[in-house]
């Protein structure tokens, strides 16, 4: 497929005996954006975990922008410089301001010059309305503001690639739209390439180029967005969307 | 009780407090010094001196004070290592609260979110900035109780340095009564000059304690 940019064959997972992920494969072209869905419990967090390294694996290869990952911390730390990951509970480093946050990766990481970065940043935070919020530490703003300040922090390293855990599941509902307006400008504007794990299903709909349906470990449906809101196959697929009241 | 003789023992209390105080001090940057050191080999678990660090801890915090001085008075110099009292005492202090610090500080890391060490690998930091930007300064401030536990531990522990004639706080007091049996008074002074010591230093770290648990990074 031209413009891949990651690749997942036969991936298994373990935990203990416990096998979570079986045989996993599929692919993600340059700009597209997959919404992975599923029921609690189905590995929808352990599957995106595996992408950057932050899981290991017990079978199976990743191919990165045509290029095989040799699964080992070194080659990790190297390739999430590139892979942008935002978790559900933001996790912002406690002992720094937002800026500091920000800068870390870009500056420590990647080495660039400390006052281009400052000066990116602040229009990244500008676009976000938090540009105020610079010198504040994380523990002044709230759930949402700080959700998107994580979003930025990931943005500063330039990834190729974002992958989104639950970001707004534990946010106040009236947060949610800001944080999810963001990972949607990033689809639009900038055509990011995006894997986003969530329990929105309107966001879902309206973002998904393609739905991978996950549950107990195995993928059931790999369709476009609109196949699977309109016509789910399985009825696996059909009872979850049931569930959401879909 | 008579104020005269607590008057007269006065300078010769106040000699043992300034000791009690010099030798805490070095004892407690001593013990610090090594905690850190010795955490750190157990964080990054270096190989090799991670075993030999299992080894000085157990040996360290399962044997008393007051063995580890006679060993290091009586039984270094059949081996031909003599030092003064007051070198073995440091050395026993700080051999002592080295491991203490070193496992207030290793809860304190260890008590770092581990959410915090995901967030931390998904921006690419490596091993060692993601100990020196998050690690650490979380760790630091989370290890602080601890710290101030084993502050006020070791100030504690220095009286036993009297059972190798350190002239400190509490040798001073069993001196002087030797010498003239008047127990009541000296004993008197040797429970107020601790307490001069302690009950201040108690109160400034729980209120260093406070401010770290409730109040919180940056202001």
């Amino acid at each position: 497929m031209a413009n891949e940019v990651l690749k997942v064959e036969h991936l298994d997972k373990y935990y203990q005996k416990k096998h979570v992920l079986h045989d996993i494969n599929f692919t993600i072209s340059k700009g597209e954006v997959i919404t992975l869905l599923g029921p609690s419990g189905s590995g929808k967090s352990t599957l995106i975990r595996c992408l950057n390294g932050l899981e290991d694996f017990r079978n199976g290869e990743i191919t990165f922008e045509g290029k095989k990952v040799i699964p080992n911390e070194k080659n990790w730390q190297q390739l999430r410089q590139k892979i942008g990951m935002v978790f559900q509970s933001y996790d912002l480093f406690p002992n720094l301001t937002v800026l500091e946050n920000i800068l870390l990766g870009p500056t420590k990481v990647q080495k660039r010059n400390v006052d281009e970065v400052k000066q990116e940043v602040d229009k990244l935070l500008q676009k976000v309305d938090l540009l105020d919020y610079k010198d504040a530490y994380p523990r002044q703003l709230s759930g949402g503001q700080k959700q998107r300040i994580a979003i930025i922090r990931a943005l500063a390293l330039h990834p190729e690639f974002m992958l989104f855990d639950e970001v707004t599941a534990s946010l106040d509902p009236e947060m949610v739209r800001g944080v999810l307006n963001i990972i949607q400008d990033l689809a639009d504007e900038d055509n990011m390439t995006m894997i986003i794990v969530t329990h929105e299903m309107n966001f879902a709909q309206q973002i998904a180029d393609r739905v991978l349906f996950l549950k107990d470990g195995n993928i059931l449906e790999d369709t476009s967005g609109k196949e699977f809101f309109k016509n789910p196959k399985t009825d696996q697929a059909q009872e979850f969307l049931q569930s959401m009241n879909f | 009780m008579s104020w005269e003789i607590i008057k007269q023992s006065l300078p010769m209390f106040q000699q043992g407090f300034l000791l009690t105080l010099y030798l805490s001090l070095i004892g407690i940057i001593g013990s610090i010094i090594v905690g850190i050191i010795c955490s750190l080999v157990e964080y990054f678990k270096i190989p090799v001196l991670n075993k030999i660090l299992k080894v000085y801890i157990e040996i360290s915090r399962n044997t008393p004070l007051l063995i580890q001085l006679f060993f290091l008075y009586y039984a270094f110099p059949a081996m031909g290592i003599k030092m003064s009292a007051q070198l073995c005492g440091i050395i026993g202090l700080i051999f002592l609260g080295g491991s203490y610090m070193s496992a207030g500080f290793s809860g304190g890391f260890n008590g770092v979110n581990k959410k915090q060490v995901e967030s931390g690998k998904a921006i690419g930091l490596s091993r060692w900035q993601l100990a020196r930007y998050v690690i650490f300064p979380q760790g630091f401030a989370l290890s602080i109780p601890a710290l101030a536990a084993n502050i006020i531990f070791l100030i504690k522990e220095t009286s036993i340095f009297t059972v190798i004639a350190i002239p400190e706080l509490t040798n001073t007091a069993l001196d002087l009564i030797g010498l003239y049996y008047n127990s009541n008074e000296y004993l008197f002074v040797l429970v107020v000059a601790y307490a001069i010591i302690l009950i201040p230093l108690s109160i400034i770290l729980t209120l260093l304690e406070r401010r770290v648990r409730y109040g919180t990074f940056g202001n």
